[in-house]
């Protein structure tokens, strides 16, 4: 069993997210990276399927040469191989974004990695264009479902995959190899040994330098959403606010 | 929430432990109408306070700060906010083991009980740790972790419900508003409020604040990194907060503690990362909060395999992972000590910033005892924000320090240890002939002073003096020191003295002005020197320093450089309202040459036609004399105990004055002496007392010896208390003791440095009557008398000549003698060698 995950990195923001001047990009200045907690999922469900089944498992990444420490956070909580298609922008878009990972995972299965699963996060939290896994798997002749909050293997070398919807659930059964695109619930994500980040410090990864390709999608400019705010009201100070707090909760319906 | 006052008593920026503590204390020492503002929400309003790691380590080889910490465990203790679970430092090298037996001592010296553990103890308190590589390990089981954030809650309740504060959250300041040097008001973003009296108590963001003033706080935010480690089954079995004592991993600079199920762990190996405050993200900005910044790996991870070394059980147990990891904000200053008082450019505008949690409860009330009293019990020399040269307050100064220093923070710190970084800041006209002499320069609060000189090495053939077995004590120090010494004894030596500071004060106020700062009487005739104390209002030393009447309304102040900057603001702040004296800063103006020894007259004559004769200038004197082309004030003293004069020259004469000098010293085999004879060996012999050593607020004049015969008659700051001090029999006497016996149980030579605890023969600690334990307070050689000499206070039982008592080294006890109770000195006690 095979695994390849691909994930991005992004900005970690605080409670405000600023632009820069030109409404390009976030402004970054003050904030750290890391992946989307979506992508966190599918490294995590790629780590379990491994150590039960057998195989190796890949992170796939394609950013700026700093993408490099998300591979390698990757790596810290257990993936096996860490890929880097460096680019020297932010990210690209969808289109040329997928092309180029298109592009990488036929050049890896020439080599003789063939991958059973392809997983995604299932957008980005940032760009959020919800495209790229289906793309690439379109481009690969994968079958891909989306939305995935649960992934069990059936016998005969299927998963089975569960997409959480208003009244239920939508049960999916899809012949390997296939791609994945999970979100958030899928698993709860571990946290990375200290063995872990020491293996991925001296992991090596692989680096390619993808050209762009076209894409129709152009950013004009991005446009920060009215704050909202909030409002904090004291319900009281001490064992006094105790009955305040009480009602509270009544209102609310949650007691 | 509060409503913004139109007016204070005091305003407080800043509700981290500092600004909490203070208002507290503040409240309780009788201010009304204190506001507190900070831009952050309560209880945790986003500074260094609320991500610290809020445990104490309570031994510093510092007195200062061993005193803060001590009174905050207590203040913490009383506030039921702390939990006792010892602490462990261990070693991993042998430096490590010798650096933890001068802990020990340390530790005696201040107080504090603590323990050397084998490896096998070590393990027994902390059953998961890998002891196979610990040495040796210091265990203070009075080690504490804090609430840090429940204590200011507390402090503010204490102050809110004595009626005294109004605290203003989530308010920002936008201007501090002066007029003529002076704070008048605090502007915020809900309202203004007028005020004389402001507190910068803003942690990383002190600098910022202050400017608003146009004042500086030199401090500079830097990156400290910890991570969780967790869950380990290990410790969550303790269902406790932290059960088993703090491990401090000293020679990795790195500390793992309990916190509940998880191990942190702290480092201070990674680069020194630095900030500048106005760099730092707002509330709304940060991802965590604005002293919590993204983690770095890559500067962390290299520390991973060294905790992994020291806990490799249970760091790497299944399930474990790095849950939390931090760039964590505090503040460094260039010396590392906090900055506290009044800033020197804006009246009424204190800092109280660059401290730890460990000491915020003991700023707090020292610092409103302070701004209360005019002084705190506690003497704070070391944490003054006025202690500071312009030029250590510029950004440059104060970045290169901090990266110089944050890889010591568990380094080991030798007494005499010099910088690397900033330098050379400041120098002599001599310096360019020094360093052609070889000197070996120390720094002085940024001047380069020679404190030995390599070219007097043939000395050492001449005259027979020690040599220090032991790396450790010949650290930062040289035989040659000694040779220097026996050679100025001899013959004659010139040394560089350009680092006083020196002050000009004139006016028709001047001798007014003059008399009310000092304890001396000022009113004698023009050319006279005065050696005098400066007294704080409560008695204790504020100063020593001489003062030259140059004439009638002109004296000048001659303090030490250290002193300088303190010096300088306790004379500006009293200067009278009228202006009828005023105060220059002429320290740049003037070098200044010292000439001792018993051919200094011979050397002086050659070169002036002026009467430098007993009979024609006198000791005790100055006037103004002529050596060949270069004009100059001599001044006839002694801080070395012998015949010779002070020579003030013009700063661009200098160069010539000292090219003069060596040449005509020749024929009298003059040597150029550093400040290791000046500052220790000389000094020491004469029993002079140095301020911020022997002589600190904590005592007063006739503890130190210093008591002049009579009292003038004229009104002078602490004159009240020094009538009374002189009535009383004083509770401790300053000694001069000297070492019996050197040998240590490796046998060879040890050589004490100053702040080890002088002990009985029985190893009992010495505490006076009010509380104050014996120490070192300056330690050296006297090469004349031909004994390792020793400065500190004993109470009156202990002070009598002859008696027998013991100094702790390096957790080893050496038997030393009361050789002097008082002043006398050891050598030349009637002082018949300066007067010749």
């Amino acid at each position: 069993m095979n695994v390849l995950v691909c994930i991005k990195r992004v900005p970690a923001p605080g409670a405000r997210i600023n632009l820069t001047d030109d409404e390009q990009h976030i402004d970054t200045r003050h904030l750290g990276f890391t992946m989307s907690p979506h992508d966190e999922c599918a490294v995590e469900e790629a780590v379990r399927m491994v150590t039960e089944h057998g195989g190796s498992s890949t992170v796939l990444s394609l950013g700026p040469p700093e993408a490099d420490e998300q591979v390698r956070q990757a790596i810290s909580m257990g993936v096996d191989h860490g890929v880097l298609l460096e680019i020297d922008d932010i990210d690209w878009e969808p289109q040329a974004t997928a092309s180029a990972i298109t592009e990488a995972i036929t050049t890896l299965t020439s080599e003789g990695t063939t991958f059973d699963l392809v997983l995604f996060g299932n957008e980005s939290p940032d760009a959020g264009n919800y495209q790229v896994g289906i793309r690439v798997a379109y481009a690969l002749g994968l079958p891909i479902v989306s939305g995935i909050k649960g992934i069990e293997f059936v016998d005969g070398g299927g998963v089975r995959v569960r997409r959480q919807v208003d009244d239920g659930f939508e049960l999916y059964e899809l012949t390997l190899p296939a791609a994945v695109a999970v979100k958030e619930g899928l698993n709860l994500p571990r946290y990375p040994a200290i063995k872990g980040r020491m293996r991925a410090k001296k992991a090596s990864v692989r680096t390619f330098t993808p050209d762009a390709g076209p894409g129709g999608l152009r950013k004009l400019r991005l446009r920060q959403p009215r704050e909202q705010k909030t409002e904090t009201t004291v319900l009281g100070h001490g064992p006094e606010a105790a009955t305040a707090v009480a009602d509270l909760l009544e209102e609310l319906g949650v007691m | 929430m509060s409503t913004t006052p139109d007016h204070a008593d005091v305003v407080v920026i800043g509700a981290g432990i500092v600004g909490n503590c203070l208002v507290g204390h503040l409240a309780e020492l009788g201010w009304r109408n204190i506001v507190q503002i900070d831009k952050g929400p309560l209880p945790d309003p986003g500074g260094s306070t609320g991500h610290a790691s809020n445990f104490i380590f309570p031994v510093d080889h510092g007195k200062e700060l061993a005193m803060l910490t001590l009174d905050s465990q207590r203040q913490y203790e009383q506030m039921g906010v702390q939990t006792t679970c010892g602490g462990i430092e261990v070693a991993r090298t042998p430096e490590r083991v010798h650096e933890l037996h001068r802990r020990m001592s340390s530790a005696k010296a201040w107080g504090v009980e603590s323990s050397l553990l084998t490896p096998d103890e070590v393990k027994r308190l902390v059953p998961f740790i890998n002891h196979a590589i610990v040495l040796a390990g210091f265990y203070t089981p009075s080690v504490s972790v804090v609430d840090s954030l429940r204590a200011g809650t507390i402090m503010r309740e204490r102050a809110s419900e004595l009626g005294a504060l109004t605290t203003l959250a989530s308010t920002e300041v936008l201007n501090i508003e002066t007029s003529e040097g002076r704070v008048t008001g605090v502007r915020t973003d809900r309202g203004d409020i007028t005020v004389s009296t402001v507190v910068v108590a803003c942690g990383v963001w002190s600098p910022r604040i202050a400017a608003m003033a146009g004042a500086t706080i030199p401090l500079t935010p830097a990156v400290h990194q910890m991570i969780d480690v967790g869950p380990i089954p290990e410790l969550l079995e303790t269902r406790a907060e932290i059960a088993y004592p703090i491990v401090r991993d000293m020679d990795t600079f790195m500390y793992e503690r309990q916190n509940g199920g998880d191990m942190e762990v702290g480092s201070y190996a990674h680069r020194a990362i630095l900030h500048r405050p106005d760099d730092i993200p707002s509330i709304e900005e940060a991802q965590l909060s604005p002293t919590q910044l993204p983690f770095t790996a890559d500067d962390f991870d290299p520390q991973m395999e060294d905790a992994l070394e020291l806990f490799p059980d249970i760091l790497t147990v299944e399930g474990a992972g790095v849950r939390h990891g931090i760039n964590g904000l505090l503040s460094l200053t260039p010396d590392g000590n906090p900055v506290l008082g009044e800033t020197v450019e804006v009246k009424g505008l204190w800092s109280a910033a660059a401290v730890w949690i460990k000491e915020g409860p003991g700023v707090g009330r020292a610092v409103a005892q302070w701004m209360t009293h005019g002084e705190p019990e506690i003497d704070l020399h070391g944490a003054d924000v006025a202690r500071f040269y312009p030029h250590q307050r510029t950004v440059a100064h104060i970045e290169a320090r901090t990266s110089e220093a944050f890889n010591k923070t568990y380094g080991i710190i030798h007494p005499r240890e010099q910088w690397a970084s900033s330098r050379p800041a400041r120098v002599s006209p001599f310096y360019a002939r020094q360093r052609a002499l070889g000197a070996v320069f120390h720094e002085a609060v940024g001047w380069e002073r020679p404190q030995w000189y390599e070219s007097n090495a043939p000395l050492l053939d001449e005259f027979e003096v020690e040599t220090r077995e032991h790396e450790w004590d010949a650290r930062w120090w040289s035989p040659i020191i000694n040779a220097e010494h026996l050679a100025m004894r001899d013959r004659v030596a010139m040394i560089d003295l350009t680092a006083f500071a020196l002050f000009d004060v004139v006016g028709p106020g001047a001798l007014d002005y003059m008399q009310r700062m000092t304890v001396a009487q000022m009113n004698r005739p023009p050319g006279r020197i005065m050696y005098t104390p400066v007294l704080t209002a409560g008695g204790g030393f504020r100063s020593d320093l001489t003062v030259v009447r140059l004439g009638d309304d002109h004296f000048r102040i001659i303090t030490g450089g250290s002193d300088g900057p303190r010096d300088h603001k306790w004379f500006t702040d009293h200067l009278p309202e009228d202006g009828s004296a005023q105060l220059v800063d002429v320290t740049s103006a003037y070098c200044t040459l010292g000439v001792w020894g018993p051919r200094a007259r011979d050397l002086l004559s050659g070169l002036t036609e002026d009467d430098v004769s007993n009979e024609g200038m006198p000791f005790g004197t100055a006037k103004q004399i002529t050596l060949g082309p270069i004009p100059l004030l001599a001044v006839r003293i002694s801080y070395v105990g012998e015949l010779g004069w002070e020579l003030h020259a013009p700063m661009d004469r200098g160069l010539a004055l000292w090219d003069m000098v060596h040449e005509a010293g020749q024929s009298l085999g003059i040597v150029p002496a550093g400040i290791g004879v000046y500052g220790t060996t000389g000094r020491l012999e004469k029993g002079y007392r140095l301020m911020g050593a022997e002589l600190e607020s904590e005592y007063n004049p006739v503890e130190a010896g210093l008591a002049l015969p009579k009292v003038k008659s004229a009104d002078f700051i602490g004159r009240e208390a020094y009538l009374k001090a002189r009535d009383e029999e004083p509770a401790a006497v300053m000694c001069t003791l000297t070492v019996d016996d050197h040998g240590s149980s490796e046998g060879i030579s040890r050589y004490m440095s100053g702040g080890e605890p002088i002990v009985t023969t029985d190893g009992e600690r010495i505490v006076d009557a009010k509380g104050r334990p014996s120490y070192v307070t300056s330690a050296g050689s006297g090469p004349s008398v031909g004994r390792y000499l020793l400065l500190g206070y004993l109470p009156p039982e202990h002070a009598q000549e002859g008696t027998q008592l013991a100094v702790e080294y390096m957790n080893e006890r050496y038997p030393v003698t009361v050789a002097v109770a008082g002043r006398t000195p050891l050598f030349d006690p009637d002082d018949e060698r300066m007067k010749a």
